[in-house]
């Protein structure tokens, strides 16, 4: 058994199939009871008062804007390396789900924002290199469209993701090596600990990290199943007219 | 519905815009999905039909 198996599309859509009724009934479960916990559920903080509600969303997309980048850059370097057609399709449909994300970290960080900074946007090295990454997003999306070949526009959006990736990383740690910024420091840093949320709001928000984590996941399955059907009904027609 | 205080407006619209986003990227992934399928299916009828 190899990983390699699924980069056929019968097999990537057989298996999709079977996997994705459990991801999407988790991540509706884990987006609903996370965010009704943390609503209802989680007193305000002494500091911030009710916009603390805000993270159980702001931190969730902003985590997955910039893995769904990642994620495409595993895709389109496997493209590059091993020519898979579904490594391909699968950075493509992802891109609109990061975009997705990208937007919402952007619109609940300004919401967020006016309040506790008194300012709804800060050239702030974190907001800036989200911004960026959202610019990446919207460009991939438009590069794919704007190509008719489907390899050719596979090998420049590829090149386009390699590219982006920097803003990606930077937008991931920016807090850590720019001090001047707005944007506070990581609270939850996974690699040395320590974190700096509370238990009562931690909780509820593992939930909803987990619960987009894995809307991502139905969704990106669910997109690259269509890509592919889109890119086999294309192929029956090419031949369908060079027959007649 | 808990107090919200004065940061209300943020809080709510935060949880609005938020909402309304994801519901209409699972919506519009079900739709493209659908068409996908009507566009395969469409395809390998007219395939079989021609062969």
């Amino acid at each position: 058994m190899s990983i390699w198996q699924y980069a056929n599309p019968v097999k990537f859509l057989t298996l999709s199939a079977r996997v994705q009724p459990y991801l999407w009934a988790s991540a509706a479960a884990a987006i609903l009871v996370g965010l009704t916990w943390g609503f209802f559920g989680t007193p305000d903080d002494f500091r911030q008062g009710s916009t603390v509600k805000i993270i159980y969303l702001h931190v969730p997309s902003a985590l997955m804007a910039i893995n769904a980048w990642f994620m495409m850059l595993v895709a389109s370097l496997i493209w590059l390396i091993r020519r898979h057609h579904v490594s391909a399709l699968t950075a493509k449909a992802a891109a609109p789900v990061g975009v997705v994300m990208t937007l919402i970290a952007l619109v609940t960080g300004a919401l967020w924002g006016q309040p506790m900074w008194g300012t709804w946007w800060a050239w702030d090295p974190r907001l800036t290199s989200f911004l960026i990454l959202f610019l990446f997003y919207l460009g991939y999306i438009a590069l794919w469209e704007a190509i008719e070949d489907p390899d050719t526009a596979a090998d420049l959006t590829s090149v386009l993701c390699l590219v982006g990736s920097v803003f990606a990383v930077l937008s991931r740690y920016a807090v850590q090596f720019w001090n001047q910024g707005l944007h506070q420091g990581t609270s939850i840093p996974v690699a040395t600990g320590g974190r700096t949320v509370a238990d009562v709001f931690f909780y509820p928000l593992v939930l909803c990290m987990v619960g987009f984590g894995l809307l991502f996941l139905a969704l990106v399955f669910y997109r690259t199943g269509t890509e592919i059907r889109l890119r086999r009904a294309r192929a029956l027609r090419a031949r369908a007219l060079k027959e007649l | 519905m808990p107090d919200l205080g004065k940061y209300a407006v943020e809080v709510l619209s935060a949880y609005g815009a938020s909402l309304l986003l994801l519901a209409l990227l699972v919506l519009v992934s079900l739709r493209r999905g659908r068409a996908a399928r009507s566009a395969l299916s469409e395809a390998e009828r007219e395939g079989h039909r021609d062969a």
